[in-house]
C-alpha cells in the first residue's frame, strides 16, 4: 500500500513529505513506547503513534521507519517536524484516535509490524 | 581497510540533541557499505545507550570502532553509576522520572534492547564513578540469529 492511500484511508494531511507519497509501506506498528519500537523488524514499515516530541523521528530514522502517522490531531513542533524532512521522512497527522487508525488500516490489508521475540 | 573510530560527546537532559550521536553513526556507517540489518542493531544498540547517557548519567560519550570483521560501541558515562546492575538488565525495570516516560522512554528495555542486538555484550558500573557498556557486532558469518 502506498502512502497516498493511507492518507486517502486516514483521511490525514501532509504535514512533511509530499513529495514521498508513492513510497510503499508493506506492514504498521501502532505504539507509544519507542523501546518497543525499535523492537521492530521490518523495513517499510508505518508508525502509527501519539507521540510528536523530535525523539519519535529518531527513532524512526534508527530503524528505516518509512512515514510516521501522528493520530488524534496532534501537533508536533517545528523541529520535529524539521528533523522529519532532513531525514527524507513522511509525517501525516490524522483527526482518528489510534484505535481508529489502527481498524482501518488493518481493515483495508495493512499487516502487522514483526518484531523480535525473545 | 583501516580501522575507523568515531567519537561523540553525549549531554545529560540535552532531550533536543538527544539521538544525534547515533544518527551521524548510522550515516557513517552507511556510506562505508555496512550490511543494513547490521547498520540497523548498530543504531537501536548506539541510540538506546545514548538515550541512557542522556536520561540517567552527568554525561558521557560513545565510541564506536569499524573494522572489516566486528563493530565495537563503547558507551561511557561519568556516573553515577548504577547499584544494581542485575536489576537494570531485567525488562521493564526502570528508574527513569515521568519526564522521560513523556518521550516514549523509560520502559525498562533499554539495556535489555542493547544485549538483544549485540554478538557479545559487557557492562560494568562502579557507583559513584561511572557505568561503560561495551558491545561487538560482527559484520560477517558470526551474526546472532535475530
Amino acid at each position: 500500500m502506498n502512502l497516498r492511500e493511507i492518507q486517502r484511508l486516514l483521511d490525514a494531511e501532509v504535514l512533511t513529505g509530499e513529495e514521498y507519497l508513492d513510497r510503499e509501506v508493506k506492514t504498521c506498528f501502532a505504539c507509544d513506547l519507542m523501546s518497543d519500537v525499535l523492537s521492530c523488524v521490518d523495513d517499510k514499515t508505518l508508525l502509527l503513534t501519539g507521540l510528536t516530541n523530535p525523539q519519535t523521528i529518531r527513532t524512526a530514522e534508527m530503524i528505516d521507519i518509512a512515514a510516521i502517522v501522528f493520530v488524534r490531531n496532534k501537533n508536533p513542533d517545528q523541529k520535529t517536524v524539521d528533523l522529519a524532512k532532513e531525514n527524507e521522512l513522511v509525517i501525516l497527522r490524522t483527526k482518528h484516535i489510534m484505535y481508529t487508525s489502527s481498524g482501518i488500516l488493518y481493515e483495508n490489508g495493512l499487516a502487522s509490524a514483526n518484531i523480535v521475540h525473545k | 581497510m583501516k580501522d575507523i573510530r568515531l567519537e561523540y560527546e553525549v549531554i545529560k537532559d540535552d532531550f533536543i540533541k538527544a539521538g544525534e550521536a547515533s544518527s551521524k553513526i548510522k550515516k557513517v556507517l552507511k556510506r562505508l557499505g555496512v550490511d543494513p540489518s547490521v547498520i540497523r542493531r548498530v543504531a537501536i544498540a548506539t541510540y538506546e545507550a545514548e538515550m541512557n547517557i542522556v536520561i540517567h548519567s552527568e554525561g558521557g560519550n560513545i565510541e564506536v570502532v569499524v573494522d572489516p570483521e566486528r563493530i565495537q560501541v563503547i558507551a561511557k558515562d561519568q556516573g553515577p553509576g548504577i547499584e544494581d546492575v542485575h536489576l537494570a538488565m531485567r525488562e521493564g525495570y526502570s528508574t527513569a522520572p515521568h519526564r522521560v516516560r513523556e518521550l516514549g522512554f523509560g520502559a525498562g528495555m533499554g539495556l535489555p534492547n542493547i544485549k538483544r542486538c549485540s554478538d557479545e555484550f559487557s557492562i560494568e558500573s562502579i557507583v559513584g564513578s561511572f557505568t561503560e557498556v561495551k558491545i561487538i557486532i560482527y559484520q560477517i558469518s558470526k551474526q546472532s540469529a535475530q
